[in-house]
């Protein structure tokens, strides 16, 4: 069925009896082409991609828990391509590109919002760093404009910009980035993918992979043995957990980071805003809510919540750039789990098992790349090559000295 | 989270740094044959398990001293604290 204004219409003059429900609930079958462990963003986006574009076809994908309920449901949402680095920024414009046609391609409301980001600039060496970013971004087909103080106070004149400690010297702004609403696009994908035939198989838990002579047969579930000639890892903060099930150590700690909610509120913030002296970033749903986040707690975790120093340091940041939020109450917050990579950015390859792939390390910065990360990652399931946007996003990369640390801080997992 | 320090006594979580795996404690030998792959294994390649994890808490905020702490990373719960000393002592480290 595809969604159209008209269908809207039609519905609501029949009681809203024809819907039908998205997609299928699967059974597993004995066999498949390829395996995706877990049904996120990515696990969901690359099934769909390997169907459509790959033209693959028997392809399931494992979820443990329902659709929706694991990162691709926890974080603030933001969309953006302000990278620096050669092996990041393609990627993450592409992904953006991806975005901009997203809810045509899948018929799907995704509330694509490009409502704009804005990195603050506090110091003069702040400054040099994001205008050698923004030149960065423009070199590689990004859009980005550096707003001087008077041009930021113009457009968000509640911003303290006169800080005695942390004045607002300027700004890299991404028009194009903004906000998706996150359910929606996990919904979309799995509903595009079941529409092209790829089974979701949720409350399907993988508890372990066959694998003889070097080769996977296929993986042990809460639901049966299923066999795959293809088996590709994506499950972000569980990565660790899967692949130790293949006898694999990561360059990945699981940290949990924190979201926040405050109550609904009359339009306030127009766009993304991050605060550059603290670690703070801010956008307001479509609800009203002000969605805000900061860094993550700093210890392994695989809680799904948090402790209440991140929570007063992330309100102390916002405080800070913003004074009227402490009029605003604190709805709700929540705890994701990160796969946390030694230099900040992802990986999407093989492994030494033959017909084993891996996508993960995606640290908190996985939503925005939810659409190339599965275009890329079926791109290598169905060619073994990679993607030419992702050919820096290799495992080996911390052994032969090629990491992608986007600030420079030498291997730590508490990047993003 | 609470750490129960050998010395100090429960002291607030945000008084430490959190410096990772408690196996960092145990750097390779650099004259070993094989200390480029030992190396490459210790800088980068971590268990991260969920469930009981040994890792290292540094008393930034405090007298300073570094800590190993034995905690569940499913439920944050602290089963055992050490001073790191002790423990390397105890496997042969700082002679």
């Amino acid at each position: 069925m595809s969604y159209s204004g008209f269908r809207v219409i039609k519905e609501a003059l029949t009681g809203h009896r024809g819907w039908g429900p998205a997609w299928r609930d699967a059974a597993p079958k004995e066999h498949y082409d390829y395996i995706i462990i877990g049904g996120g963003g990515h696990g969901l986006a690359t099934a769909y991609y390997l169907a459509k574009i790959y033209k693959q076809a028997r392809i399931a994908v494992l979820e443990r828990g329902w659709i929706g309920g694991g990162n691709v449901g926890r974080n603030t949402t933001i969309i953006r391509s302000n990278y620096l680095l050669d092996g990041n920024e393609p990627f993450y414009e592409f992904s953006l590109k991806l975005w901009e046609g997203l809810e045509q391609d899948l018929n799907y409301n995704a509330m694509v919002s490009q409502r704009g980001i804005l990195n603050l600039v506090h110091t003069d060496a702040q400054r040099d760093a994001f205008l050698r970013r923004g030149n960065g971004m423009i070199l590689n087909g990004a859009d980005a404009e550096y707003l001087t103080t008077e041009q930021i106070k113009a457009r968000y004149p509640f911003l303290n910009t006169e800080n005695a400690r942390f004045p607002i010297k300027g700004g890299l702004a991404q028009h194009r980035g903004g906000t998706v609403r996150h359910d929606a696009v996990a919904w979309g994908y799995a509903r595009g993918a079941d529409r092209l035939g790829v089974d979701i198989i949720q409350n399907c838990n993988v508890t372990g992979m066959r694998i003889e002579n070097g080769k996977i047969l296929g993986v042990e579930t809460s639901r049966g043995y299923i066999g795959a000639t293809k088996v590709a890892s994506c499950v972000a903060g569980s990565s660790s957990q899967v692949m130790n099930m293949a006898g694999m150590r990561l360059p990945i700690e699981s940290h949990v980071l924190q979201a926040f909610v405050s109550e609904g509120l009359k339009p306030l913030i127009p766009g993304v805003i991050t605060f550059g002296a603290g670690h703070f970033y801010c956008s307001q749903s479509d609800k009203g809510g002000l969605v805000f986040g900061g860094d993550i707690d700093g210890y392994n975790s695989y809680a799904q919540r948090g402790n209440l120093p991140v929570i007063e340091d992330v309100c102390e940041g916002g405080m800070a750039i913003f004074p009227n939020l402490g009029r605003a109450r604190l709805l709700r917050s929540w705890g994701g789990i990160m796969d946390m990579s030694m230099d900040g950015s992802p990986i999407i390859d093989r492994t030494h098992i033959d017909g084993l792939y891996f996508n993960g390390g995606w640290c908190y910065g996985g939503f925005k790349a939810t659409p190339a990360s599965g275009y890329v990652y079926a791109h290598l399931l169905a060619t073994d090559t990679p993607h030419p946007t992702a050919t820096a996003y290799r495992f080996d990369r911390f052994a032969t000295g090629n990491m992608i640390d986007e600030k420079g801080m030498g291997n730590q997992p508490n990047l993003h | 989270m609470i750490i129960n320090h050998p010395i100090l006594g429960p002291r607030d979580a945000a008084e430490f740094v959190y410096k990772g795996d408690a196996a960092l404690i145990n750097r390779p030998d650099w004259q070993a044959a094989d200390a480029l792959d030992q190396f490459i294994e210790y800088g980068y390649l971590r268990d991260n398990p969920a469930g009981t994890h040994r890792e290292l808490w540094f008393h930034e905020q405090g007298d300073r001293s570094w800590l190993v702490v034995t905690r569940d990373t499913v439920t944050h719960e602290i089963t055992n604290v050490e001073l790191a000393r002790d423990v390397a002592r105890k496997e042969g480290r700082s002679k």
